[in-house]
C-alpha cells in the first residue's frame, strides 16, 4: 500500500510539471497584466518597462517558466504583477472560504443523495422512484448559476414583503458580524443558499448512480442467500447490500472533491462570496498571469491528490482490490 | 455520473404489428403472420411469392431498423424530440415568428410583465426590448454553439479514442496521457482563460466570416472531445479482440479500412448517446460562460447573456431572468430525455421488438 501511495506521487510530478509547462504557455502568451496600462496615455512607458523587467514579462517563455518554477517551490508562488501582493497567504485565506461551502455541499449531497438512491433501488417503479427519476432529470438540467438567481429572488422578494430575514442572498459575512452564537448563525444564513446551489446537480448524479449501485448488488447471489437464511428484509438491505452499493459512490465523491475546488467559480461569483472562485474571476480580469498560474496549479494538485485518494480508499473498502 | 439505463417497455398488448417506420408485415390485410411462416397456402408457392401474393413484404432488418423502431416506441424520448425541434424550429425561424428585433426598443411598454399586449409574452426591460424576441434569438445562438461543439467534438474525440484504443502501445499511452492532463485541469476555468484572451472577434477564414459563436464552440469542443475519446477508446480495445476483425484483418483490409469500415460502425451507439451528453453539457457550458461575461457578448443574444443582462433588475423585473433560465432548461432536459432513449434504443443486447 505505501509503495504504491509513494509510485502514484512520484508518477504524478513529471505529470504535473508537464501540465505546468503547457499550462504556463498558453497563460503567458494570453495574458497581458499591463494591458490597461499601456493603454493609458499618461502611464509613463519607462515605468512600464521596470515592471515588465521586474516581473520577467520581457523574457522568452522558457525562461520566464523558470522563473516561475523557482518563484513558487522558493516564495509561495510570488507576488502579484500589480500590488505586488503574495499570493500564496491571499489563495489560503480564499481557500478557508470555499472549503466551508464544499465540505457542507458534500455532506449535504451524500446524505440526501444516499437516501433517496436507497430508497428508490428499494421500492424499484414506485412512485417514489419516478418522481425521484424525474426531479433528478430536472436538476441535471438546470444552469447553476440560474438556480442561484432564482433563489435570490424568492428570497430578496419574502424580505422585502413580509420583512422577514430567512437566508442572506450574497456575501459570507454581515456587516457586523457578531460574535459566538450570533457569529455562527450570520454565517450559516449566508452559506444555507450557495450550499444548496451547489448540493442540487450533484444530488441529482449522485442519488442515479447511488440507486443503480444498489440496484447492481440487491440483485446479486448473496444477497439472495441472505433471504433464504430468512434475515428480515432491513437487516438484508442496511447490512447486506448498502454497505456494498455505497463504495462506488465514495470513489466517485472523494474524486468530485476534488474537482470542488475550482469547481466554485460560478456559486461564487452569483453570491458574490470571497472565495477560491471569485480570486480566480479577479486574476482573470485584472490579467494576473501568476495568479492564475498558481489558482490552476492548487486546483489541478487537488484532483491529482484526491483521485489517489479516491483509489486508496477504494483499496481499504473493497478486498478484492488490491493496490501494489 | 452514470446515469442507469432504463428497463425495456413492457410492450403494450394493443401495440401494432407493423414498425412504425413504416415496413407494413401485413399491410392491407388482417394477416398477422410472420413472413416465411407455415401457412395453410399452397405449399409450391416459394417464400417470396407467398409474401407477393398474400401482400406480405419480405424485408431484412438491419441494427439501425431495429434502433428506430424501439426509439420510436420510448415515449418519453419521442416526446422530447418534438419538444425539442420546435424549440429549435422557434429559434431558427425567429426572424419571422418574433415580433420584434432582439434589440427593438418600445418606450412605450418599457418593464411590461409578461403579456399579450403588443406581443411581450415574455415581458420587456427597462429599455422595452421585447424578451419573448430575445429569447428566440438567445435560442438560435445557443443552438449555432451547441450543434458546432457536438460535432467537433465527436469527430475529434472518435479520432483520438478510436487510434489509442486500436493501434495500443505508446500512440495509446501519449493520446491517453494527453487526455487525462486535459481532465485533470478545472474545466470552466480553462474555457475562461480561453474565452477571455483568445481573441473576441469573429473567426475569418477568408471565405466564410463566422460569427463569434463559433469562437466560443470552438473553445468548448476543445475540451470537451475528452469524455469521447475515452469512450471510443474503451470500445476499440475490446472491439480489436472480436473474430471479426481478426477476419478482416486476414483478408488483407488496411487499418484504416478496418477502424472506419468495421469498428467504427459498431461502436456508434454508445458515440451517439454521448453526443447527446456533450449536447447539453455545451449548452450549459456556453450559457455559464455568457452569463459570466467571457461567452457571447451581447448585443448578439445567446441564452446566458440575456440572464445576465436581467440580472441587475431581477428583484422586481423577474421574467428578465426567469424565461431565458425556463428555455435552458426545457432544452437541456429534452437532450438528456432524447439520449436516455437512444441509449435504451441503440442497445443490441435488448431485443425486445415485436413483428
Amino acid at each position: 500500500m505505501v509503495t504504491y501511495i509513494i509510485r502514484r506521487l512520484l508518477y504524478s510530478i513529471p505529470v504535473l510539471f508537464v501540465s505546468s509547462f503547457l499550462i504556463f504557455t498558453f497563460v503567458a502568451t494570453t495574458t497581458d497584466p499591463l494591458e490597461a496600462a499601456k493603454m493609458q496615455p499618461n502611464v509613463n512607458k519607462a515605468a512600464i518597462a521596470l515592471v515588465q523587467k521586474e516581473n520577467h514579462l520581457d523574457k522568452p517563455i522558457i525562461e520566464r517558466y523558470g522563473y516561475w518554477v523557482q518563484d513558487a517551490f522558493t516564495h509561495d508562488f510570488g507576488k502579484t504583477i500589480l500590488g505586488s501582493r503574495p499570493i500564496l497567504p491571499d489563495m489560503l485565506n480564499r481557500l478557508k472560504v470555499t472549503l466551508q461551502l464544499i465540505i457542507a455541499a458534500e455532506v449535504l449531497t451524500l446524505l440526501l443523495a444516499i437516501a433517496v438512491g436507497v430508497y428508490s433501488a428499494v421500492r424499484q417503479y414506485s412512485i417514489f422512484d419516478y418522481s425521484m427519476t424525474t426531479l433528478s432529470f430536472l436538476g441535471l438540467a438546470i444552469p447553476v448559476f440560474w438556480l442561484g438567481l432564482i433563489l435570490q429572488i424568492i428570497f430578496v422578494n419574502i424580505f422585502n414583503k413580509w420583512g422577514v430575514r430567512i437566508f442572506y442572498t450574497s456575501g459570507l459575512d454581515n456587516v457586523d458580524p457578531g460574535t459566538g452564537l450570533h457569529f455562527l448563525i450570520q454565517r450559516i444564513q449566508h452559506l444555507v443558499l450557495p450550499v444548496f446551489t451547489l448540493a442540487t446537480i450533484s444530488i441529482a448524479g449522485y442519488s442515479r448512480f447511488m440507486r443503480a449501485s444498489m440496484l447492481e448488488v440487491i440483485n446479486a447471489d448473496y444477497i439472495r442467500t441472505a433471504r433464504a437464511k430468512g434475515l428480515i428484509e432491513r437487516r438484508v438491505v442496511l447490512k447486506h447490500a448498502f454497505r456494498n452499493a455505497l463504495i462506488p459512490l465514495m470513489t466517485l465523491a472523494a474524486i468530485d472533491f476534488g474537482t470542488l475546488f475550482g469547481g466554485t467559480v460560478i456559486t461564487e461569483t452569483v453570491y458574490g462570496l470571497p472565495g477560491m472562485g471569485r480570486y480566480f474571476i479577479d486574476a482573470l480580469s485584472g490579467g494576473e498571469t501568476y495568479v492564475i498560474m498558481a489558482w490552476l496549479m492548487v486546483t489541478s494538485v487537488m484532483v491529482v491528490f484526491f483521485n489517489l485518494v479516491a483509489d486508496v480508499v477504494l483499496g481499504f473498502l473493497d478486498p478484492r482490490i488490491r493496490l501494489d | 455520473m452514470t446515469e442507469v439505463s432504463r428497463p425495456p417497455e413492457p410492450g403494450s398488448p394493443d401495440a401494432p404489428l407493423v414498425d412504425l417506420d413504416g415496413t407494413l408485415y401485413a399491410s392491407g390485410s388482417q394477416v398477422r403472420t410472420m413472413p416465411g411462416a407455415p401457412t395453410d397456402l399452397a405449399p409450391e408457392l416459394t417464400d417470396s411469392a407467398l409474401a407477393h401474393e398474400s401482400g406480405l413484404e419480405l424485408k431484412a432488418r438491419s441494427q439501425w431498423a431495429y434502433a428506430r423502431s424501439r426509439f420510436f416506441r420510448h415515449r418519453l424520448a419521442m416526446g422530447s424530440l418534438v419538444v425539442l425541434i420546435a424549440v429549435l424550429l422557434c429559434g431558427a425561424f425567429a426572424g419571422h415568428i418574433a415580433s420584434y428585433s432582439y434589440d427593438a426598443i418600445d418606450l412605450n411598454n418599457i418593464n411590461a410583465g409578461p403579456t399579450t399586449t403588443a406581443h411581450h409574452y415574455f415581458g420587456t426591460d427597462q429599455l422595452g426590448r421585447d424578451y419573448f424576441s430575445r429569447v428566440l434569438y438567445g435560442i438560435r445562438t445557443s443552438a449555432r454553439v451547441a450543434f458546432f461543439v457536438s460535432i467537433l467534438s465527436t469527430i475529434l474525440g472518435t479520432l483520438v479514442g478510436s487510434f489509442a484504443g486500436y493501434f495500443g502501445g505508446w500512440l495509446d499511452n501519449l493520446l491517453m496521457r494527453f487526455t487525462d492532463l486535459i481532465l485533470t485541469l478545472p474545466p470552466l476555468a480553462v474555457l475562461l482563460v480561453a474565452a477571455a484572451r483568445l481573441g473576441n472577434g469573429t473567426i475569418n477564414l477568408g471565405l466564410f466570416h463566422l460569427g463569434q459563436e463559433y469562437r466560443v464552440a470552438l473553445i468548448l469542443a476543445l475540451l470537451f472531445w475528452t469524455g469521447i475519446a475515452r469512450v471510443v477508446r474503451g470500445l476499440f480495445l475490446s472491439l480489436r479482440e472480436k473474430e471479426y476483425v481478426e477476419a478482416a484483418k486476414a483478408s488483407g483490409s488496411g487499418d484504416v479500412r478496418i477502424i472506419f469500415r468495421h469498428m467504427l460502425p459498431n461502436s456508434m451507439g454508445p458515440i451517439i448517446v454521448n453526443m447527446t451528453l456533450v449536447t447539453a453539457g455545451a449548452i450549459l457550458t456556453e450559457s455559464a460562460l455568457s452569463f459570466l461575461g467571457f461567452g457571447i457578448k451581447p448585443p448578439t443574444a445567446a441564452l446566458g447573456n440575456l440572464i445576465a443582462q436581467g440580472e441587475t433588475q431581477m428583484q422586481t423585473q423577474w421574467w428578465l431572468v426567469v424565461f431565458p433560465g425556463l428555455t435552458i432548461v426545457i432544452i437541456v432536459m429534452c437532450i438528456n430525455f432524447i439520449g436516455d432513449g437512444l441509449r435504451d434504443a441503440l442497445d443490441p443486447t435488448q431485443r425486445r421488438i415485436r413483428a
